[in-house]
């Protein structure tokens, strides 16, 4: 189970970096057992997955796991939250970790007990033996786990079962359910300050003049707080330090740096620094059969996080030591740039993770958490609570950043695909903090002693940034793949749900779909007819069989379309069938989708990620653009970027395919490009033009209609 | 300029000092410890802190405390009586109607006004009852398929 082919001299998951067995859990008197993971809640359900591998390997009820949240003064470093890699990182280190402490406690209950462990009989972790029993609970010894994870150690098999594989509740869900104080938002510390910040909409060096006469006499103002172009005010009571942060941001002008540029794609096609051929596949032969050549070219704009609850940090100096709640995805890499931005030593500040509403990537929880830190410097010892207002977080959060592409094809006389070519042009999709020579934190570089922001990078493949899918899963006998990565960064861009996968699978499958209809075949014929991949034609034959593909009534203004891909084609496979209505908007009536994550550790929860995942990907698809003006984000409201609403959320079906003899590999991300091509290709078979520039809005599709006339 | 406020939040009157142009919001998170009703724009687009003011949801972000006073006032910690959770709470942890949560109160408040005035919707009642509340996890649908199931819950 679970050997991916590893040399043997790297750990599994996590382990390789925490290798120790006390990292990961301990086990309690009370007849609890805390497990560490540096993995946090963001909304997607992990907290619970990881209790159910921990449960199960340990051979215990649920009830009995008690997940500690992440913090660096006590939790393995499992750098970031990201890229649907839980379950394989933590998920196999404590799934390891677990059957081994299993063991160790199983050995000390049979020495306690006198017998052998054969003699054992275990229940909930209650060991008995011949009318006499113990307990974990009382072989509780943290000398015990005083090891290193012995990744040998038996692991019980998939087909044993109990409490993985089936639905648990998510543990997370009474409190936030109820209304209970759960969030970061909601901590309340003793003698806690409110802060806010005050930034102009748009890339700044300055502010060039600011006037606090009147600001400074408001009632329960503690300070307002200046260092370079960094301005930000403290206060007793939130709504003064908002009311605060309102007056003083009027009186402020502001020297702007940068304009933008008009036409994002074609400067983005102008100014790329580095181009890299990621794939080359030649075959002359097969090249000389092509009879048909086809090209067409596709973009995506920048995409809001937009995350409902604004980004929040609450931060204490104290004896010159800070400490910092955050929702970060990476709270030690957070901690790395907190040091380098304050001139601070690593071990002089502690981040804990605290939940916030779900981020969807790399959003402003990591710059909140230097905000607080910055005005924690003048609370005189005192805790501060900063959460950004809805235009900070429009304006400053990093955006999914916008990409051009161009695709060209060429099929031979048969109507198969010959040749194959993606180029792609983006800028990095990874500004995350830990990375960098210079802090990736956003008031680094306005504080006086200013840091020079990093531009975001791409990780390497095979699971890549911006080229993450670009390399096509079908099997082409010529392929040429180019990523063309710019550096200069008009607008901040990161970390988004899935990276460049949403913008490549929308491209390669749309284009997939112009093929097939060059080539006079069905969408779904086509694209088995150029793939091998078994579990990829399984998910594509399930999503067909459910959405009754072949049964399809065609009717006036409506279209279906499929979707697919195998997320970072090493992760989880999914097929999308979009229905869709064409009127004055695009409607989504009804989106089935088919999955395969390897064995299912917790199938609501998959299928909640997928679904959820589905959805997010039609309003990104339908509406979702960040306005740009000359000076600098638009889009600072919810009035300029709508997300669907409750009536225009369409039907969605999920299913999922048993694959309890494959490693697990994560949900999240995996339904993000095939919904959206799904929905593109159902668009162009409605009617029956096609529109290759995202959102598909009213105007992109009313100008497709004046153009084709 | 501080004033002495009265408001009867969840039927239970309270005072305290604030500027009468506070919006409710930070009266109820801040001065009474409701932490429940959240802050998502404060104008009052997302719903995230929809509360019931005389039975009708408001955003108590924009809703400041001189025109709340002398009303009735319901976050979502008063959907529950006695301890007992709200039928459309129970439902939400059946149907497992979230992700992150973060919105979650607010559309409790949207379908608990929803269901005191039409106590049998239909699912697009359902639906148009909450597009004044975002979600951007998509957890639409479940949430949906939970205020139907409270509803059907309630009526039997």
């Amino acid at each position: 189970m679970n050997t991916v082919a590893e040399s043997p001299l790297k750990r599994p998951g996590s382990l390789e970096k925490n290798p120790k067995l006390a990292q990961w859990l301990r086990v309690h008197r009370d007849g609890t057992v805390s497990i560490f993971s540096g993995k946090v809640e963001i909304g997607q359900g992990i907290s619970t997955a990881l209790a159910q591998i921990a449960a199960e390997e340990l051979g215990i009820t649920l009830e009995r796991i008690r997940m500690v949240a992440a913090d660096t003064a006590v939790s393995p470093d499992e750098g970031v939250t990201s890229g649907s890699l839980s379950i394989q990182d933590s998920g196999v280190a404590l799934r390891r970790a677990c059957a081994q402490a299993r063991t160790l406690l199983l050995k000390s209950a049979a020495t306690r007990l006198g017998v052998s462990v054969r003699d054992l009989q275990v229940a909930d972790g209650t060991v008995r033996t011949a009318g006499r029993s113990t307990s974990f609970w009382e072989c509780a010894d943290d000398a015990l786990f005083d090891c290193e994870v012995d990744e040998t150690a038996a692991l019980r098999s998939p087909r044993d079962y109990q409490v993985v594989g089936k639905p648990a509740p998510r543990r997370d869900l009474p409190d936030k359910i109820a209304g209970r104080p759960r969030f970061i938002q909601d901590i309340t510390l003793p003698g806690m300050l409110y802060g806010r910040i005050v930034r102009p909409p748009y890339n700044f060096a300055g502010p060039v003049s600011l006037d606090d006469s009147k600001v400074k006499s408001m009632p329960g103002l503690a300070a307002i707080v200046r260092d370079g172009g960094f301005v930000g005010v403290l206060a007793e009571r939130e709504d003064v330090a908002i009311s605060a942060q309102r007056a003083l941001r009027v009186t402020a002008s502001w020297r702007e740096v940068d304009a933008l540029p008009r036409d994002v794609h074609a400067w983005l096609k102008e100014h790329a620094a580095e181009h890299r051929v990621i794939s080359e596949k030649e075959n002359a032969d097969a090249k000389s059969r092509a009879a048909k050549v086809l090209e067409a070219s596709y973009t995506k704009p920048y995409i809001s996080h937009a995350s409902i609850g604004p980004s929040c940090a609450i931060a204490r100096i104290d004896d010159g030591k800070l400490m910092v709640w955050s929702h970060s995805q990476g709270i030690f890499n957070l901690r790395r740039d907190l040091a380098l931005a304050l001139g601070m030593r690593e071990d002089a500040i502690v981040v804990r993770h605290a939940e916030g509403a779900g981020c969807y990537g790399h959003n402003g929880a990591d710059d909140a958490a230097l905000d607080a830190a910055l005005l924690a410097r003048a609370a005189g010892g005192r805790p501060v609570q900063v959460q950004w207002m809805r235009d900070d977080e429009f304006a400053w959060a990093p955006c999914g950043p916008a990409m051009a592409l161009s695709l060209r094809a060429a099929l031979d006389s048969h109507g198969d695909i010959v040749d194959w070519e993606h180029e792609l042009w983006s800028n990095g999709h990874s500004s995350r903090p830990g990375r960098a020579d210079n802090p990736a934190l956003l008031a680094a570089w306005h504080v006086s002693r200013a840091h020079e922001r990093p531009s975001a990078i791409n990780m390497p493949l095979p699971a890549g940034a911006a080229d993450r899918n670009a390399i096509p899963i079908y099997d082409f006998p010529n392929q040429r793949v180019v990523n063309h990565y710019v550096h200069e960064m008009p607008v901040r861009t990161s970390a988004l749900r899935s990276l460049g996968a949403y913008a490549n699978v929308f491209a390669i499958e749309s284009f997939m779909d112009e093929l097939a209809q060059a080539a006079g075949s069905d969408p779904i014929a086509f694209r088995q007819r150029h793939l091998k991949d078994p579990r990829g034609r399984a998910v594509m034959e399930a999503a067909a069989r459910r959405a009754e593909w072949s049964h399809w009534k065609p009717a006036e203004s409506r279209g279906h379309g499929i979707g697919f891909a195998r997320y970072k084609n090493l992760g989880a496979y999914c097929a999308a069938v979009a229905e869709v209505e064409v009127g004055h908007d695009v409607r989504v009536n009804r989106l089935i989708l088919a999955v395969d994550v390897g064995l299912v550790i917790n199938p609501d929860g998959v299928i909640n990620q997928i679904e959820g995942g589905a959805i997010q990907s039609t309003s990104w698809t339908l509406r979702e653009q960040v306005r740009l003006g000359a000076r600098g984000i638009a889009s600072l409201g919810w009035e300029d970027y709508p997300i669907l609403k409750f009536s225009e959320v369409p039907v969605v079906e999920v299913e999922l395919l048993d694959r309890p003899e494959l490693p697990a590999v994560g949900a999240g991300e995996a339904a993000q490009g095939p919904a959206a091509a799904a929905i593109a290709n159902a668009v162009a078979h409605a009617l029956g033009l096609r529109v290759r520039d995202l959102p598909l809005t009213h105007e992109r599709i009313a100008a497709a209609i004046s153009q084709s006339t | 300029m501080a004033e002495r406020f009265q408001l009867t939040v969840n039927g239970v009157e309270s005072e305290f000092e604030a500027g009468s142009d506070t919006p409710l919001l930070y009266a109820l998170r801040n001065d009474l410890g409701l932490k429940g009703t959240r802050f998502g724009c404060g104008s009052g687009q997302c719903g995230a802190c929809f509360v019931l003011i005389d039975g009708s949801p408001a955003p108590a972000c924009d809703t400041p405390l001189w025109a709340a006073a002398g009303k009735r006032i319901t976050t979502v910690e008063g959907l529950s009586k006695g301890g007992e959770l709200h039928p459309l709470q129970h439902a939400f942890l059946a149907e497992q109607a979230a992700q992150c949560g973060y919105c979650t109160s607010g559309i409790l408040i949207s379908a608990a006004a929803l269901l005191a005035r039409n106590p049998r919707p239909t699912e697009s009642e359902v639906r148009a009852a909450l597009d004044r509340n975002l979600c951007r996890c998509g957890s639409h649908n479940r949430m949906v398929r939970a205020v139907l199931r409270a509803a059907s819950e309630i009526a039997l």
